[in-house]
């Protein structure tokens, strides 16, 4: 499912004293089957631009596409419920949202709410929660009993049980421990690679961002100001201070290291492995003279 | 949810917004009572526009006034049918299917309407023009006399200001859920009643589990700051009475004064 916005504006509490306009000019494309990593200040429009890809939220400006789907501005859209199937949304502290008495039911709520039989879904309970790393002893347990990290599992399960074409996670490995993000994050990379599936991610995290990303989006007061690979957004490491976002550790480490020897490294390093590799040749080409 | 605006405050510099909030409480209470002075044209004519002044002093925009009475108006309009149907009073103005409308019954309808309205109007501004903080350090400070007898006022305030300060944080928490929900396919605007009742539920249940960790989160933070009600509490905020509150307090005693001499 491709994802395409049209010069779309967000304005929350339109036409009164509140209005506050948290989108503008947004222009993007989503190929389907991509992974792309949105990125920027707190209050920048991460969120509602992410709410416009299920239409939760609909632009006050602008038309946003979604598959077959059309939203345009001013025109309210009834029948979203098929998007929605398609379009799974984790939102921030997706654990807010657990509600019933067993991990089971709550995994199976919206499978169900989707046309999904009973049976099916709990037949189905066990692979899902081996896909967020939970043990099978859980799915009796009330998800209040379960530490935080476990509960953000239940819920990114939860949205994973809807099957979506679209999985768009907002912020999802915030709070967690570095061991649970980077188990969290090689699942929703290989949700891309194995199911195709279209992957909209949130971070704060520069690193996740080089690591997993296609593309990358980078925010500014409500409006997309680059976008491109992370080779050609980390290449210009000036530019992402200058909006006062971080750069990835590698990429600093990268640049002390062309600066003090007056060298130039032919591509970014985004991720360990990168630096590594870089040092090795490096270092040849230091034995050889 | 965006429509309601009861309990809101809107930032500003008017001459409302600047009155001391022990006037605008004394305002309320003295227009609770001088409503009900007004039982004819002109009583009704004079409040309306004491009413208006007061919007216009506030700097409040009229249409989102307007806009935020929606919620309220079914219930206005309701209350004028039911006077217009079941008073029976003066001349029957005309008869349709059996039902007789009578000219007294569409002018009290009219005026309990207008005096409905206008109560709701006055009371929203207030809280439009007065942060919640001030609400309760005016409530406080005009309540406490009665400490005297023992009457937990500091605390009374302290409750009443923590329920008005979280107000618009359960109205957004019940949003953010309403949406998780959503996403997750539930439906809260249709559907048969099994099914809303389950999306009741789905909302409700994350609802309270917040609402009440925030409650033993903040007894927490309390308790570590080491308050302990109101003994030898000094104020940050100084409540100041200044001459334009004595003055407006006047203008209101005016008032309640023409409408007593003016009613029929
Ligand atoms: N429900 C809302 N009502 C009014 N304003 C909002 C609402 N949600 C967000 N905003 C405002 O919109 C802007 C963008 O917010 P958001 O999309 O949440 O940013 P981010 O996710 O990048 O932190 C912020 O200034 C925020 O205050
Ligand atoms: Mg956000």
């Amino acid at each position: 499912m491709d994802i395409v916005f049209r010069d779309v504006e967000h304005r929350y509490q339109i036409n009164t004293p509140f209005e506050k306009r948290a989108l503008y000019d947004i222009h993007v494309d989503i190929r389907s089957g991509s992974y792309v990593a949105v990125i920027g200040h707190t209050g920048s429009g991460k969120s509602t631009l992410l709410q416009h890809f299920n239409g939760l939220l609909q632009p006050t400006k602008g038309t946003v596409h979604l598959g077959d789907y059309t939203i345009v501005a001013g025109k309210k859209e009834k029948h979203l419920k098929p998007l929605r199937k398609k379009v799974g949304i984790v939102f921030q502290f997706p654990e807010h949202q657990l509600f019933e008495e067993t991990v089971e039911k709550d995994i199976c709520f919206g499978p169900m709410n989707f046309g999904m039989s009973e049976q099916e879904a709990k037949a189905r309970v066990g692979e899902w929660l081996a896909l967020v790393g939970l043990p099978e002893e859980v799915r009796h347990k009330s998800p209040f009993a379960l530490s935080g990290g476990q509960m953000r599992r239940v819920a990114i399960a939860g949205v994973l049980a809807m099957e979506p074409e679209v999985l768009v996670l907002d912020e999802p490995t915030a709070g967690l421990d570095p061991r649970g993000r980077k188990e969290m994050m090689d699942m929703f990379a290989n949700l891309q690679r194995q199911k195709k599936m279209t992957i909209v991610l949130v971070t704060h995290s520069m690193e996740e961002a080089a690591r997993y990303a296609d593309d990358i989006i980078i925010m500014h007061r409500g409006t997309i100001v680059r976008r491109g690979t992370p080779e050609q957004i980390f290449r210009n490491v000036d530019d992402l201070i200058h909006l006062g976002l971080d750069v990835p550790e590698t990429v600093l480490f990268q640049r002390a290291i062309e600066q003090k020897f007056g060298i130039q490294f032919p591509e970014p390093c985004l991720t360990i492995e990168d630096v590594e590799r870089s040092l090795q040749t490096l270092f040849t080409r230091v034995k050889r003279i | 949810m965006n429509g309601m605006i009861i309990g809101k405050y809107v930032p500003g510099d008017s001459f409302i917004h600047r009155l001391d909030p022990r006037t605008k409480l004394l305002l309320m209470f003295i227009y609770v009572f001088i409503v009900f002075l007004a039982n004819n044209g002109w009583t009704y004519g004079i409040l309306t526009l004491f009413t208006c002044l007061l919007l216009f002093l506030s700097r409040i925009p009229f249409s989102f006034m307007i806009r935020g009475l929606k919620p309220v108006l079914w219930v206005i309009v309701f209350t004028f049918f039911l006077h217009v149907l079941l008073t029976k009073e003066g001349h029957i103005v005309f008869q349709w299917l059996g039902i007789e409308v009578y000219d007294k019954a569409i002018q009290q309808g009219a005026f309990i309407s207008l005096r409905f309205l206008l109560l709701i109007v006055v009371t929203t501004l207030l809280t439009l023009t007065t942060t919640p903080i001030e609400v309760t350090d005016g409530m406080e400070s005009l309540l406490s006399p009665l400490k005297k007898w023992n009457v937990p006022v500091h605390e009374l305030a302290l409750m009443m200001s923590i329920s008005l300060r979280f107000i618009p944080t359960l109205m957004e928490e019940t949003e953010k859920i309403m949406k998780a929900q959503t996403a997750r396919g539930v439906d809260f605007s249709s559907g048969p009643l099994q099914e809303r009742m389950k999306a009741m539920t789905a909302l409700l249940v994350p609802l309270f589990i917040s609402a009440f960790k925030r409650a033993e989160e903040l007894a927490v933070a309390m308790e570590v700051r080491g308050y302990r009600g109101s003994q030898n509490r000094t104020k940050w905020r100084e409540l100041t009475w200044g001459r334009i509150d004595t003055a407006f307090m006047l203008f209101i005693g005016l008032l309640a004064i023409a409408l007593w001499l003016l009613r029929s």
